[in-house]
């Protein structure tokens, strides 16, 4: 398993797997919310925490196609799923290899861009604290979108319809967290539901991703 | 005959208007649907009949 | 005998060919009667006017809404489990009537909250609920037309219902968070057997009810029919051009 966690990884790093490119994608859309509703300082330190969250998800968005196309197209799929090792374990593996490229560093790269949105100061804790809890539930779930839609053409489309709805719980909880911190209340109950859908998504959707690889591979 | 519904006749006219268009519509595409496939799948079973004869 | 016989397709057509007109039939008299009882012979709602003959569309779509989406969990779990292919084409025959039931009820009430609330529409945690749902069911028929191969679609359609089951729950626990609303509670409240509205409006309300309920059966049922000969038309054609 740690091999194949250290493959995935250098993987992603080196043959222009994307690496970079969420983190860019976050940062565009990030700069492209003040020309859409104007520069004043108020609104935007307002707006904030949800343009944070909303942008951080579909930068992870951007590269849940990549989890498994890859390996279906050159055929280590196949290999992988006939490994002594279990599919759970490979879905799961993916889950987070794909958020340590994608989740962590969207999560490191959140504050400064905080500023760019005058981010209240005491939002600064809980904005980290959200997007580290919450991002790996963003991965999890994509990869759960991503084992479903594997063999389709075109299928990146499609995906983003069916894993967006799924996203929802986690985007409330996220937001509101930070909204809370910004207000200068107490955060720790979406915080807490937060970690709740990591926790349970981690438990859980490897079994439903799996068996969606199974069906794709038949 | 139509009631007295007061200010808000325009609203309760174009709910009720729309549902059962919505309504009427999905009946009619299902029935319509069904009609279809079917003489679709007498006409496939027919030929096959007679490639087998 | 047991229930599981309706899971032989032709079974399933034999027995449902006769009752299809009679449901539907029945659902559309209880239509005809509950609504036109609920239009003209109900008393205006003194603070609501007469807006509040929505009520007789609203309700009844909205609890269909929910119980289609329920019914293609228990169809989508029964496929996983026995392998019937009824099963699967039933969760799949009715999906597009479960969304249509979820448009009534966002229209409804986006046209009753306009002279009520003073909005179309508000983020209120039903609402909100209603328009994720309407998102859930557009991605599930959208998995099922992408897949080719029926088995595959029904594998990964039943998969995506009962996860995306999961995650409609919490969204709406999430959602009851985010915003406290301006949405009434249930007019209806089966657990605790009492009612917040009087018989006048209760009685063209439960006709309402019982006339979407075998609406949406007797739909099922022709569309499941539908499904099964689209099926066979496949396989017949598969085997005559080998």
């Amino acid at each position: 398993m740690i091999a194949l966690l250290r493959r995935d990884l250098t993987l992603a790093v080196r043959a222009g797997g994307g690496f970079g490119l969420g983190l860019a994608f976050f940062l565009i859309v990030v700069v492209l919310v003040p020309f859409g509703v104007g520069p004043e300082a108020a609104v935007l330190s307002r707006i904030a925490p949800g343009i944070l969250w909303v942008a951080a998800l579909l930068a992870a968005l951007l590269s849940l196609d990549r989890i498994f196309a890859l390996d279906f197209e050159d055929g280590t799929l196949p290999l992988l799923a006939t490994s002594p090792l279990p599919l759970e374990g490979v879905t799961l593996i993916k889950g987070i290899a794909h958020w340590i490229t994608t989740g962590l560093p969207l999560t490191l790269a959140a504050p400064a861009l905080g500023f760019l949105l005058n981010l209240e100061m005491s939002a600064y804790v809980w904005l980290l604290a959200s997007l580290a809890l919450g991002t790996p539930a963003l991965s999890m779930i994509g990869t759960f979108g991503a084992a479903l839609t594997v063999g389709l053409r075109r299928g990146g489309l499609l995906m983003s319809l069916l894993v967006l709805p799924l996203y929802v719980p986690t985007l409330i909880f996220g937001a509101e967290a930070v909204r809370r911190g910004a207000l200068g209340l107490d955060a720790t109950t979406p915080l807490l539901m937060l970690a709740g859908i990591t926790l349970g998504s981690f438990a859980l959707l490897p079994f439903a991703a799996s068996s969606a690889l199974r069906v794709n591979l038949r | 005959m139509i009631p007295d519904l007061g200010n808000y006749a325009a609203e309760v006219m174009a709910a009720y208007g729309l549902s059962i268009l919505l309504l009427v519509g999905i009946v009619a595409v299902s029935l319509r649907r069904g009609r279809k496939v079917r003489t679709q799948l007498a006409d496939v079973e027919t030929r096959r009949d007679r490639a087998n004869v | 005998m047991s229930i599981w016989e309706y899971a032989n397709p032709k079974k399933f057509i034999a027995t449902t060919t006769p009752l299809v007109p009679w449901v539907l039939g029945v659902a559309i008299a209880c239509l005809v009667v509950g609504l036109f009882w609920g239009f003209f012979l109900t008393p205006d709602d003194f603070r609501q006017g007469s807006t509040v003959k929505i009520i007789y569309l609203h309700v009844p779509a909205a609890l269909m809404a929910i119980n289609a989406w329920f019914m293609m969990l228990l169809a989508s779990l029964v496929w996983l489990v026995r392998r019937h292919h009824v099963s699967a084409l039933a969760a799949r025959a009715a999906a597009p009537v479960g969304i249509v039931m979820t448009l009534i009820a966002l229209i409804t009430g986006a046209i009753w909250g306009q002279p009520m609330w003073g909005t179309w529409w508000a983020w209120d945690p039903r609402l909100t609920s209603f328009l994720i749902l309407f998102l859930f069911y557009l991605g599930y028929i959208a998995l099922w037309e992408a897949i080719e191969d029926p088995d595959t679609a029904a594998d990964l359609t039943s998969v995506l219902c009962i996860v995306g089951s999961v995650f409609a729950v919490l969204s709406r626990y999430a959602v009851n968070f985010w915003n406290q609303g301006l949405h009434q509670g249930t007019s209806v409240p089966v657990a605790t057997g009492e009612r917040t509205i009087s018989d006048v409006f209760f009685v063209p309300l439960v006709i309402c009810m019982v006339g979407f309920g075998l609406l949406f059966l007797a739909l099922v049922m022709v569309r499941t029919q539908t499904e099964i000969r689209v099926r066979r038309m496949r396989a017949l054609e598969m085997r005559m051009r080998s």
